[in-house]
């Protein structure tokens, strides 16, 4: 595990559908029914069903566990839910993450992850501290 | 929102038993492709007692302390009007299948910020030894009328 700071580390692509959300909502316990129910997602003011933003904390960090190969080795992780990722019931929602290394000492390293949807950031501040012992 | 709820603790919950297919369930949910998040010879290998839940899980066990602050009487939140503002892990070590876990949640935060508040909770995660294995940091958003 060898990096540098400012390298990519990791980069990978998700694509969500309606089912994810499905999915997540049994496999999490949450079932707020705006992360599957169109008219309760309107009528709560919302531009569509979103994704649950654990599930979008959940994903972001696998490219570093798959980088890593250990996820024991997360310190800390960390994000800010800044953008709603809205699924399309048909075409459902892609989003990227990139993965970098924002900081590096002897003991451990930054990852920073940009998350992104349609051109935008949806989490802030999303970072893990890894240990490289 | 109530600003007694500051350093509030809360009971324990109740003992909650990580299983196997639960982690391949969440792993699943998660795109969590590891050979440790499924393979109980590819963790035991690694060595862990068993498969390895993703760094999110704990999100299962702190749901339970959640329900318990937004049911708090004297709370004041209003559920419907809840936003995750940001969630932090930090850990001891990770989730396998077999730990008996319980989590504790103290309010460590309470501000009111352009008509919304916001509750920072940490929910304290420890096995049946009673050894710390994570502590789960949420702040909710409590929109103010619009």
């Amino acid at each position: 595990m060898i990096a540098e700071l400012g390298e990519i580390v990791a980069e990978k692509t998700y694509t969500l559908t309606r089912d994810s959300l499905v999915r997540y909502a049994g496999a999490s316990g949450d079932f707020n029914p705006i992360h599957y129910r169109d008219d309760v997602a309107e009528s709560v003011g919302l531009p569509g069903v979103l994704a649950h933003g654990m599930l979008t904390m959940g994903f972001a960090v696998q490219p570093v566990v798959d980088w890593i190969g250990d996820s024991a080795k997360i310190l800390d992780y960390q994000v800010r839910f800044t953008r709603p990722v809205v699924v399309d019931p048909t075409d459902g929602a892609v989003v990227t993450v990139v993965a970098k290394v924002g900081a590096l000492t002897d003991a451990e390293i930054r990852i920073d992850l940009t998350v992104t949807f349609a051109d935008q950031t949806v989490l802030g501040k999303a970072q893990a501290r890894v240990s490289l012992a | 929102m109530n600003p007694e709820l500051q350093g509030r603790v809360f009971a324990p919950t109740a003992p909650y038993l990580v299983g196997r297919e639960k982690i391949r369930e969440f792993s699943r949910a998660v795109f969590a492709t590891s050979p440790l998040n499924n393979d109980p010879d590819a963790a035991k290998a690694a060595g862990y007692d068993d498969i390895v839940a993703p760094p999110t899980f704990p999100i299962v066990i702190q749901e339970a302390t959640l329900a318990q602050l937004l049911a708090e009487p004297d709370a004041g939140i209003d559920f419907t009007r809840v936003v995750h503002g940001d969630q932090r892990f930090s850990y001891t070590r990770a989730i396998v299948a077999g730990d008996e876990l319980t989590a504790t949640l103290a309010v460590t935060g309470i501000k009111s910020l352009g008509g919304h508040s916001m509750v920072t909770s940490e929910s304290t995660i420890v096995d049946q030894t009673g050894a710390h294995v994570v502590t789960a940091i949420s702040t909710l958003v409590v929109r103010g009328d619009e």
